[in-house]
């Protein structure tokens, strides 16, 4: 959609409260596969519920055109990005109607045509992949900005403090957006982070490549908006990369749990409350839902109606149904086209 | 009309052609372009040619992701062993993304790198690791003998669409030898035969083939009539060519210059044990590196390499085995 993206209109302030909803709906429906039907789900598969304030107020500024790259937790961004829910759950699902033909799953999401070019399921090496779409971008003078998303957990890699120094000198057109939802697979940030240790934000990280670092509630779509699309504009003008490091909370465990074939896999609790018998955290965040906090936030000043939340909802619910339905009903690929795709 | 280059210029034009050829090709890596006096900089600009730091997990993951958007990126990486600090870069993640889209998305680049100095360089600049590369899907895999082979092979992997590890051979860097003019490329999977023989076939890369080609001059002069194949790439690798020379001669010799099990070598003996067994009148024979890094000192590390003696030696033995029942 070529709306502007500074312009913070009704229209775009429903749209964004829309695609919350719908990758949380979306996200609700992949946990909830695996134990309605055990076995459609193959590997390993990571949410983003929690994550939508993040997701959706950094792509709320982006121009059509611009490259969204985030890591292995890949589901929402597509979303946003308009790629048919359908396309998504079948891959999720292992079919050939996914988006990547059943040859990644939900780890290697794929959709170029609309800017998403792929993922990389080794943590922190997906944003050395967006530097050097920032340098695509700059090479070829189109006036793209990459959107690079990654966890707290990836800014501990090689490939994050290479890749943001590299940005930086080349002053690639790259936002990186830190998603820090306090927990790295099993591992809480506090146990990790020299800069947490020493009581300081994750975002002071910037200061290692004199680029601008700033911290922002992840549960507050608005307030990433806000400082993404500074990060955007110093991006669009040539003056180089940004790093924006959103704080929120995802809901889900990292990811269902690694079992080994016959052992049937399932979606266990949040870490909080399964590795460190937190209750009392995971409550504390779930208290600071983006989606409820929007969703209250837009009826209470009247740019939504009760009814019209209730309506978005509902036809959330039905697409996303519509694509459980799909995939469930999706044939498996020809085992034939396994040798396919190896080489261009 | 060929000209006659020297292998280092040989590459070094094959680049300039092909940025002049196509605008996508940028070309980037440390202590390179430093100046302006540079001739890639001179010719391309600051926008395509690039110096980086020593960060060659960002400079080979940003060629992914470059050439995933759009470009075609030549990395700089002047030594195979600085690849393998960002290892699954060039494994893991340049091999896997169009396979793992679907073919939604191509990665043409080229990881360019040196191998095999046996200059007292010592054990973490002297190494061959080929055969960590070879049997990638997804990942192409070339290293010349030849400044012919240099150019055609490096404008073939330009023009690739797939990741490419580029490996030219330091000690062939000041070889000359005739480059044919104009638009000239060597395809990937194409083994050439160096030289003609009869009596045995030997197998051998990069500057093994440079020492197989003086062993079959010695061995010449003992009625030994040896075959020289080449085969330029190691991914794909040209198994027909090497089984239709073992067909014609009954005899096969490897050299190597890693060590054996981790030798290009031991792979090509297995595909020809399945391929071409009953051409076999001989074991196969391998020439190799000893099971030991590279020493420094030049006793040391002439001991533990390859060399004409050995390979010499070691066609003698498959010549004079005894028949195998056939």
């Amino acid at each position: 959609m070529t709306v502007d993206p500074k312009a913070l209109t009704k229209d775009r302030l429903i749209w964004m409260y829309t695609q919350m909803f719908r990758i949380r709906e979306f996200e609700e429906r992949v946990k909830r596969t695996f134990a309605e039907h055990p076995g459609v789900i193959r590997g390993h598969a990571h949410l983003g519920d929690g994550a939508e304030g993040a997701i959706v107020g950094a792509l709320s500024t982006r121009n059509e055109t611009d490259l969204v790259m985030p890591s292995y937790r890949c589901h929402g961004y597509p979303i946003v990005l308009g790629t048919p829910a359908r396309g998504l759950m079948a891959e999720i699902y292992t079919r050939r109607d996914g988006v990547c033909k059943g040859f990644g799953g939900s780890m290697h999401l794929a959709d170029p045509a609309r800017y998403f070019p792929g993922t990389s399921g080794i943590i922190g090496q997906s944003i050395a992949h967006a530097t050097g779409a920032g340098l695509t971008a700059q090479v070829k003078g189109t006036g793209q900005v990459v959107y690079c998303f990654f966890g707290d957990g990836s800014t501990k890699q090689g490939a994050f403090f290479e890749s943001l120094n590299l940005a930086a000198i080349w002053k690639l057109p790259v936002v990186y957006v830190l998603e820090n939802n306090q927990y790295q697979a099993y591992t809480h940030v506090s146990l990790e982070d020299a800069n947490v240790m020493a009581g300081d934000e994750l975002s002071k990280k910037a200061q290692a490549f004199s680029i601008p670092g700033v911290t922002v509630d992840g549960t507050d779509v608005l307030a990433v908006r806000e400082v993404v699309a500074t990060a955007a504009e110093r991006a669009r003008a040539g003056s180089g990369p940004s790093l924006v490091e959103a704080k929120f909370y995802r809901f889900s465990a990292h990811g269902n749990a690694i079992t080994v074939p016959p052992v049937p896999t399932q979606f266990p609790e949040h870490e909080s409350v399964e590795v460190y018998g937190n209750k009392k955290e995971f409550a504390e965040w779930k208290a600071k839902d983006p989606n409820a906090k929007f969703r209250a936030k837009l009826v209470a000043d009247g740019t939504l109606t009760e009814e019209g939340a209730k309506k978005i909802e509902d036809a959330a619910r039905a697409e996303m149904e519509d694509a459980v339905q799909f995939a469930l009903n999706s044939p498996l690929p020809n085992p034939e086209e396994a040798v396919k795709y190896v080489y261009a | 009309m060929p000209r006659e280059m020297m292998f280092a210029e040989a590459m070094a034009t094959a680049i300039m052609e092909e940025m002049q050829r196509d605008s996508d090709v940028v070309f980037y890596g440390q202590n390179m372009a430093m100046t302006e006096r540079d001739p890639f900089l001179k010719h391309f600009g600051k926008n395509r040619v690039r110096i980086t730091p020593i960060s060659e997990t960002a400079e080979i993951g940003a060629a992914v992701g470059a050439a995933m958007t759009g470009l075609r990126p030549i990395v700089e990486l002047y030594m195979s062993e600085f690849m393998l600090v960002a290892f699954d870069q060039v494994i893991n993640e340049a091999p896997r993304m169009r396979y793992m889209s679907g073919g939604q998305v191509k990665v043409p680049l080229v990881l360019k790198a040196g191998f095999g100095f046996a200059a007292g360089w010592a054990g973490q600049h002297s190494n061959c690791l080929y055969h960590t590369m070879m049997g990638i899907p997804g990942l192409r895999l070339a290293l010349p003998s030849t400044p012919a082979d240099a150019k055609g092979l490096l404008t073939a992997a330009i023009r690739d669409d797939n990741p490419v590890v580029y490996l030219h051979h330091y000690m062939l860097m000041l070889d000359k030898g005739p480059v044919p003019e104009g638009d000239f490329v060597v395809p990937f999977g194409v083994a050439d035969v160096k030289r003609e023989g009869t009596d045995v076939t030997i197998v051998a890369t990069a500057w093994m083939v440079k020492k197989s080609l003086a062993a079959a001059e010695q061995l010449a002069k003992e009625g030994i009539s040896a075959e020289v194949v080449d085969p330029r790439t190691l991914a794909p690798l040209d198994v027909d060519t090497i089984v239709n020379s073992v067909k014609k001669t009954g005899r096969l010799v490897l050299v190597d210059q890693a060590p054996r099990q981790s030798s290009a070598a031991a792979v090509i003996a297995g595909e020809v044990a399945e391929h071409g067994f009953h051409y076999l009148k001989a074991p196969v024979k391998i020439v190799t590196a000893m099971d030991t890094s590279v020493p420094y000192s030049e006793p040391l590390e002439s001991y533990v390499l390859p060399n004409e003696e050995k390979i010499v030696a070691a066609v003698k033995s498959v010549v004079s085995s005894a028949m195998v029942d056939a």
